[in-house]
């Protein structure tokens, strides 16, 4: 439908009903018998009422307002858009996986146990770390649970001195957060001109309170950390442990592990690197892997195979507990586990081979009309710094919302936030040449218009749904539920 | 040629030409040679489609699924029915293969779920506001905690036995790191210890954290409760059954600043303990104090009504190490089909769920404990769930009733240790008479 602009509950019609039940089958008895009135509610809470075909017009309509991998390119740095594979959606919604309760008796889910083993095994294998609990419900959950594993092993040492963590200004927002809910005191230290770790800067601040350093490598502008040795040395020699952040690790499968560049600690994003969707907004999954003596502070339950069957594993004293219900999101990794034994050892490689190809491909054709901070070449994503400034003050935010027009969906802006006007362009390896090369001209096309009709970029989007959207009022006017007629 | 990467070999020539290399291995000369992995991964080769779907169906069947038995296992995951609809709305791609909603002109469907999701939340537990939801209930009531301790900045919190042990669990995990201390509160005949919890709340108490209907299923009166903590100036946390709220009285009735829970029964599947919603909403008073995502109204340049992300200054991305909370994503595709069952099941339909689950778990208490074989173990009122027990141990119990195809309930020696041979159980709308009738017979024998 042509402009469909309504709320759920601007359609509901008392006495209208979408769902059916079966008559309740076992003697009729009063609420009020069972249950005191006065534990019951008031008055009854305002559902919508509405009939089954209202439910999927409605909701279908709002699909149509929305943009996904399958619309079109989508390539937002940072967040490895790549193209989630179909019959991962079917494996994972099969009743044995779907349909098991996760307090069962291990016997009657062997599958299921031997599904998350195995996909410990293979993150393990594609990471270099000794084992990997799949508890995190997101990247920013592995973090957190990382820092704890980090921070309980200096306590096993008597080492409690070591209260602050490493982060350096290129980081994810999370990196910080993440170590200040997990107790650290952070310590932010500047990148080089290139966006990498300055030795002698680490060196500076390198003390016996520092507990670790998390690193994201590729780093956030897309550029290998090749210093990493010498780092991983360094904070090793003071007495802490390096986490690694792996939300770029699309760019190194099968080539090089994170455990070999002198990693202790690492997540992994199942949702990007391992093709499960995004949700539009979640559910994620952000294993955590570790190094053999980081083993025993893994959260519990931990995956064992006892002869032919495995078994959850709580009986684990230096455990950091659990930091999830349960053992994660189960069906997210169900897809991961497909997607791998889909791409096999030699398809992961080509992954990232092909991932870091497209990236360079764009790059290569946009620096002449964007201005690009650092060139050399870069892994699966690369960082422009906007426009070169020609006195029209066209901002990032403007191509990105003129992108909106063309029907793509913009790169990330404004990140990493060492880089101003920061464009951040993830391509992925499921993208063909037809698709970048139209998306490179659309962006020279920008380019352009930038120059000759500024105009049409600064009141972008003009082709959307709705079009640029008042943040101010929203925080200011604060309605942030359907409030009746009121509206 | 792999079936999801486009590229032909002559594709990728014509690339390097561009860039000016001669392979792609020529993009990573940047990677020094001694971090290379020298060898393959130790990986198996690829599957086809149809090779991994083989080996997906022979994996998922020697799991014996809720399809195949008949479920009276609850304690936290819930075996309700979900409409059909609910999975074919959250499978358009549009939804699902979305990222978060940055760009709000291409995001309005998923930016609206959360708006409507963000009401029906309000109106179910009778708070002010709510955020786009949270990894699972056991998180979202340790953000909870947290929000009671920085808005009084004192570091105690006391929990209540009675609230799920993997909740307790995990509050515990991430309180060690935070140095807040946690306390729990006893129990009494199966509730909270109201005199023991009295002579716990003290004025270095941030919050007190209960659960409605509690563990056992049982429905506390927290009109005691919520006078004790409010004297002491600190915040009383409901964790509660969405499903529960179609006729129980609401948290914001009950006096309760934070309403957290399990938002997995409203129409998400089991799925082995994941992916799940938490939610978590609070009143005006403490809404910025509310971590998470929250979607908010507005309008764009032409005065059409459009939703944003809003109140983002509270958030890690902006607060960095400032920040009091991690949480970045939301569960939003779980959230899409938690607002989907309610849109479906309405107004009367939660409600009906709720009172059928009622009544058949009473029927089945009665039908369990008429021939004396087991008793219940706490005389209170209850709503879906139950704890009761007999002479054998609940492990025994579950065996026989697993021959049967029948999966048992929650043995409670394994976190309550006093509660001998003690079986909590689950009874949902899904449930009929004779499944009932068959469950209490097998009961019945096993000595």
């Amino acid at each position: 439908m042509k402009d469909y602009n309504k709320l759920i509950f601007e359609i509901s019609k008392e006495g209208r009903k979408a769902y059916s039940l079966p008559p309740c089958d076992v003697p009729e008895v009063s609420l009020e018998s069972m249950l005191p009135g006065s534990l019951q509610r008031g008055s009854e809470a305002e559902l919508p009422e509405v009939s089954e075909v209202d439910v999927v017009r409605h909701y279908t309509n709002l699909s149509n307002k929305n943009y996904g991998v399958d619309t079109g390119f989508y390539p937002l740095g940072s967040c490895t858009m790549k193209y989630n594979p179909k019959i991962n959606e079917d494996v994972a919604a099969l009743g044995g996986f779907s349909n098991i309760h996760p307090l069962q008796p291990a016997e009657t889910v062997q599958g299921a146990l031997r599904l998350m083993y195995e996909l410990d095994n293979m993150l393990s294998e594609i990471a270099g770390m000794e084992r990997v609990s799949l508890q995190p419900a997101a990247g920013a959950h592995g973090e957190l649970t990382g820092l704890m594993i980090i921070k309980a092993y200096h306590e096993s040492r008597g080492d409690i001195k070591r209260n602050k963590i490493i982060v350096p200004d290129s980081a994810h927002g999370t990196n910080p957060a993440s170590a200040a809910v997990a107790g650290f005191e952070i310590v932010e230290i500047e990148s080089d001109k290139n966006g990498a770790v300055d030795l002698e800067t680490l060196k500076g601040v390198l003390n016996d309170e520092i507990a670790g350093l998390m690193l994201t490598n590729p780093s956030t502008l897309g550029l290998f950390e090749q210093n990493i040795k010498q780092i991983a040395d360094l904070v090793h020699e003071a007495g802490g442990l390096l986490y690694y952040d792996g939300a770029n690790a699309n760019a190194i499968m099968g080539i090089a592990r994170p455990g070999d560049m002198g990693f202790d600690v690492i997540h992994l994003n199942l949702h990007k690197t391992f093709s499960t969707p995004h949700g539009g907004g979640g559910p994620g999954s952000g294993p955590v892997g570790v190094k053999s003596e980081l083993v025993k502070f893994l959260p519990v339950p931990v995956i064992e195979k006892k002869g032919d069957s495995y078994v959850l594993d709580y009986d684990r004293p230096h455990s950091i507990g659990k930091v999830k219900s349960f053992y994660g999101n189960f069906g997210v990794a169900v897809k991961a586990y497909a997607y791998i034994l889909s791409m096999g050892a030699d398809g992961l490689k080509e992954v990232s081979l092909k991932a870091v190809l497209n990236a360079n491909y764009i790059m290569s054709k946009l620096k002449k009309y964007y201005s690009l901070p650092i060139d050399q070449i870069c892994k699966h994503e690369f960082v422009l710094s906007g426009l070169p400034d020609d006195g029209n003050h066209v901002t990032t935010l403007d191509v990105a919302k003129r992108l909106l027009d063309y029907g793509y969906h913009p790169p990330t802006i404004y990140f990493p936030l060492i880089v101003s006007n920061a464009i951040m362009i993830e391509p992925t390896e499921t993208e063909s040449l037809e698709t970048l090369d139209s998306f490179i001209d659309i962006m020279i096309k920008i380019a352009g218009e930038a120059k000759e009709n500024p105009d049409m970029l600064k009141t972008a989007p003009h082709d959307t749904r709705v079009r640029r959207i008042d943040e101010a009022k929203a925080a200011r006017s604060l309605i942030l539920k359907w409030d009746g007629n009121k509206q | 040629m792999h079936r999801y990467m486009p590229n032909t070999v002559a594709d990728e020539k014509l690339m390097l030409d561009s860039i000016g290399a001669k392979s792609p291995e020529d993009l990573f000369t940047d990677i020094p040679q001694e971090l290379r992995l020298k060898r393959k991964l130790n990986i198996n080769n690829a599957l086809s489609e149809l090779e991994l779907s083989d080996h997906m169906k022979s994996l998922g069947g020697t799991n014996k699924s809720a399809d195949d038995l008949v479920c009276f296992l609850g304690a936290g995951a819930y075996d309700h029915y979900i409409p059909s609809i609910v999975r074919h709305l959250a499978m358009r791609s549009e939804f699902y293969t979305a990222y978060t909603p940055y760009q709000p002109e291409i995001s309005q469907g998923t930016l609206q779920i959360i708006f409507e999701y963000q009401t029906m939340i309000c109106s179910l537990t009778g708070m002010d506001v709510t955020n786009a939801s949270m990894y699972d209930g056991a998180t979202a009531c340790v953000e909870a905690a947290m929000m009671a301790v920085e808005n009084a900045r004192r570091s105690l919190v006391i929990v209540s036995k009675t609230v799920h042990p993997e909740v307790r669990r995990v509050l515990k995990s991430y309180m060690r790191f935070r140095d807040v201390e946690v306390v729990e509160a006893d129990m009494a005949d199966g509730v909270t210890d109201v005199e023991k919890l009295k002579a716990l709340v003290e004025a270095g108490t941030a919050g007190v954290i209960v659960q409605n209907p509690n563990f056992f299923g049982i429905v506390e009166d927290l009109t005691e409760i919520e006078k004790i903590v409010h004297a002491n100036k600190a915040v009383l946390i409901d964790y509660v059954d969405p499903i529960s709220l179609g006729i129980l009285k609401s948290p914001g009735e009950s006096g309760v600043d934070i309403a957290v829970g399990e938002g997995q029964s409203l129409g998400n599947t089991m799925s082995f303990g994941g992916p799940y919603l938490g939610f978590l909403a609070t009143t005006s008073k403490l809404m910025r104090k509310m971590p998470g995502r929250i979607v908010g109204q507005s309008e764009d340049v032409d005065g059409k009504r459009a939703f944003v992300l809003t109140l983002q200054a509270r958030e890690q991305h902006i607060r960095r190490y400032k920040a009091t909370s991690n949480i970045c994503s939301n569960e939003g595709l779980n959230a899409l089909m938690a607002t989907i069952y309610m849109t479906t099941l309405g107004k009367k339909g939660l409600k009906e769920v709720a009172e059928q689950s009622t009544k058949k778990a009473h029927y089945a208490m009665q039908q369990l404990t008429k021939g004396g074989s087991f008793k219940l173990l706490f005389n209170k009122p209850f709503f879906k769930e139950f704890a009761v027990a007999g002479a054998a141990p609940g492990s025994k119990v579950n065996d026989e009733l697993l021959k049967q195809n029948i999966l048992g309930g929650f043995e409670l020696e394994r976190e309550y240790p006093e509660l001998k041979n003690g079986l909590l159980l689950c009874v949902t709308e899904k449930r009929t008479k004779e499944q009932i009738d068959k469950l209490a017979q097998v009961m019945e024998v096993t000595r």
